[in-house]
């Protein structure tokens, strides 16, 4: 079983104000085939915590450690990351103009297998995907999110999980923007990832719905940079009733106040 | 109704910018010379002085706003010399419905659709012996490539005329390869209710320098889709200038240009609407890498006073893939009756976008091959517009080859 160990991970990012800190000492250990969501408010860090996995070049590690199956995550580029098992399926998927979804889902596929696909059973298995997750077939012809709405790039997304058969997905909010139909679509897909091919998933949400369709073994709370507590799907129901401010300075202000 | 829109920003999210240049002073103007005490109104487009002769063009200096983007010093004969004005060979392939011979140079046709604007142009038009003659009569669709490599690397002046009859349907391909020191003018007629297609394929040498004028009317009902492709040569410089001259016209100007190190690729087009209902689409589109690379693109849009209902947009794209290039990119919008259907321009150049980048690499997909994959998506949409199936294949394979020298 594969593991991704993150451990005391520190990242900040330079913006016109100067090196803003914004991860300030992550430690997660996700098995292979577990499911773990982390939850938390807005602005504390989730995304940057699943870019820097993935690699994005804005954000600098300034400490600690990413390691999957022992093997140094950070000393990776961008795609060695991919190749090695890892996924990210994006908060904002980008437009790509003039690269059709097909001709991007072949050249994605030949990466990370290192050989191409053979044409006749890719082609159904791309059909039989996007079937299954109710993507019209006119999509394969299109511009990669081009003019997508924002469930359909979700949508995408997803399709990508389930045909290039990572170890390990980071799902930033796919679940934010859809309608009930997409959300419950979706959550098949990543399910059938995950009872397919034993994937990984750290499911990164606002919302305690999607979790009634993805169960997760492990709930973390995300707050100002760091993992603020760890508990099972309970926890989940626990920050919809009460939210963040019992982790938040906001709670201890609060308290002395009343005091 | 009557709607100006102007859009300026970059293809990709980065910066907005009309001209990006690396280590070179930011250039771009309207296309008129504004330094005089600013009392000079500014010259409309058809306005500008024309002449088949030469000695009537004052000598080109290359600060003209004519020459000053471009570099003058690589093609002064074409300029000043005396330039062989012999038939040179070509190769044509067979179409039934269409001819391909030279004619003579008092052809009534030549000068019917305008006259040169520039001291080359007008320098070809005067010595030219015999102008190569392009007719297409047939209704049911012709593809037809004409084509010309051995030029040779002495200054010569060129004349081609491409006539499509009424109610004619072609596809016309001008394929140059070799080496050339050229001068011309295209004349191209598109008469009552035909469609014509015209791909002008640029893959020069790379010491060749070819300046070239277009010249186009199209009539009443009439369609031309022009395609300027400019990949091979030291120095190619395109100017398609078409009139919308009869109801009901439109023309379809498409460019694609990958200049690379050293090498200088202009276009300068010009559209003018003459009749009402006439509609026209200008979309450029280039890449430039390596040192040197300088493109120009400057796109001028009159409408005339009797254009009503004109229905117009023109735009230009440059992806820029390295340090050391320059981008001239000038759009110009001049609109001489109110009542118009609508009328824009957008240029923008930028650079890769790193977004696109990182997430197709996020895929597995190597930074090399993601870079060649978003460069030829960029340039797709160009390539898209050739209809001519055997070309639209070679020009990918084209770019492909052009994409082999852009770093990872
Ligand atoms: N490139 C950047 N420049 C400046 N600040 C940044 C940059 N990237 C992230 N930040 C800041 O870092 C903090 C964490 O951002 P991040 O996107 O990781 O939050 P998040 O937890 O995903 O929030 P949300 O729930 O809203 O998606 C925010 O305050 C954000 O503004
Ligand atoms: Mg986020």
């Amino acid at each position: 079983m594969a593991t991704l160990e993150i451990r005391d991970l520190k990242v900040s990012v330079e913006t016109d104000q100067g090196t803003k800190h914004i991860l300030k000492g992550v430690d997660l250990s996700i098995e292979q085939g577990s499911i773990h969501a982390i939850m938390g408010p807005n602005g504390s860090g989730k995304s940057t915590l699943a870019y820097t996995i993935a690699g994005h070049p804005k954000y600098h590690v300034e400490g600690g450690s990413i390691l999957l199956d022992g093997q140094d995550v950070l000393a990776m580029t961008v795609d060695a990351r991919a190749r090695a098992g890892l996924f990210l399926a994006m908060q904002y998927p980008v437009e790509i103009p003039g690269v059709t979804v097909t001709n991007f889902l072949r050249t994605a596929k030949t990466a990370i297998d290192g050989t191409a696909p053979a044409i006749r059973g890719w082609g159904k298995e791309v059909r039989e995907s996007m079937e299954a997750l109710r993507m019209d077939s006119t999509f394969a012809e299109r511009n990669v999110n081009e003019g997508f709405s924002g469930g359909e790039k979700k949508r995408h997304e997803i399709l990508q999980l389930e045909l290039l058969k990572p170890k390990f997905a980071i799902l930033d909010e796919t679940d934010s923007g859809l309608d009930v139909d997409a959300l419950k679509v979706v959550s098949e897909g990543v399910n059938r990832a995950h009872a397919n091919s034993g994937l990984g998933v750290l499911l990164i949400t606002h919302y305690t719905r999607i979790l009634r369709y993805i169960h997760p073994d492990f709930v973390h709370v995300f707050v100002d940079g760091r993992i603020a507590e760890e508990g099972g799907p309970e926890l989940a129901d626990r920050l919809e009733d009460e939210g963040y401010d019992r982790y938040t300075g906001q709670a201890e202000l609060n308290g002395t106040s009343v005091g | 109704m009557s709607a100006v829109t102007t859009e300026n920003t970059a293809p990709t999210g980065s910066a907005p910018t009309e001209t990006v240049q690396h280590g070179n002073k930011a250039h771009s103007d309207g296309g008129w010379d504004a330094t005089q005490k600013g009392f000079i109104p500014v010259q409309t487009r058809s306005g500008r002085f024309k002449s088949t002769d030469p000695t009537e063009f004052p000598s080109v200096t290359g600060i003209e706003a004519e020459w000053k983007l471009s570099p003058v010093k690589l093609f002064r004969p074409l300029i000043d010399d005396a330039l062989d004005g012999s038939t040179y060979e070509f190769s044509a392939t067979d179409a039934a419905g269409a001819t391909v011979e030279w004619v003579d140079r008092t052809d009534s046709r030549i000068g019917s659709t305008g006259t040169p604007e520039e001291k080359a142009s007008a320098n070809a038009w005067s010595t030219f012996d015999r102008a190569l003659a392009i007719t297409v009569t047939s209704d049911e669709h012709v593809d037809l490539t004409v084509a010309r490599s051995a030029l040779g690397s002495a200054a010569r002046a060129g004349h081609t005329l491409v006539i499509a009859k009424p109610n004619s349907r072609a596809t016309v391909v001008l394929q140059n390869s070799g080496s050339a020191l050229l001068s011309e003018n295209v004349e191209i007629i598109v008469e009552e209710g035909a469609q014509l297609t015209l791909v002008s394929v640029q893959e020069w040498d790379a010491d060749a320098v070819h300046l070239a004028s277009h010249f186009a009317t199209v009539g009443r009902d009439a369609r031309l889709k022009h395609i300027i492709v400019s990949l091979g040569g030291k120095v190619v410089r395109v100017n398609p200038s078409t009139h919308l001259i009869s109801s009901g016209a439109e023309a379809e100007l498409f460019g694609l240009y990958f200049a690379d190190a050293g090498q200088h690729l202009e276009q300068r087009v010009y559209v003018e609407h003459v009749a009402e209902h006439t509609r026209s689409r200008v979309n450029y589109k280039g890449a430039l890498n390596g040192d040197g690379a300088h493109t120009v693109w400057v796109g001028d849009v009159l409408i005339g006073p009797k254009a009503a209902g004109t229905d117009t947009y023109e735009q230009n794209r440059n992806l820029v893939l390295s340090e050391g290039t320059r981008a001239d990119s000038i759009p110009n919008l001049e609109i001489e009756t109110g009542d118009i259907l609508g009328a824009g321009h957008a240029s923008a150049t930028g650079r890769f976008d790193d977004e696109q980048l990182f997430y197709l690499q996020a895929r597995g997909i190597t930074e090399r091959e993601a870079r060649r994959l978003v460069v030829l998506g960029f340039l797709s949409e160009i390539v898209q517009k050739v209809d001519a199936g055997a070309l639209r294949d070679r020009l990918k394979i084209a770019i492909e080859a052009e994409l082999a020298g852009v770093a990872a």
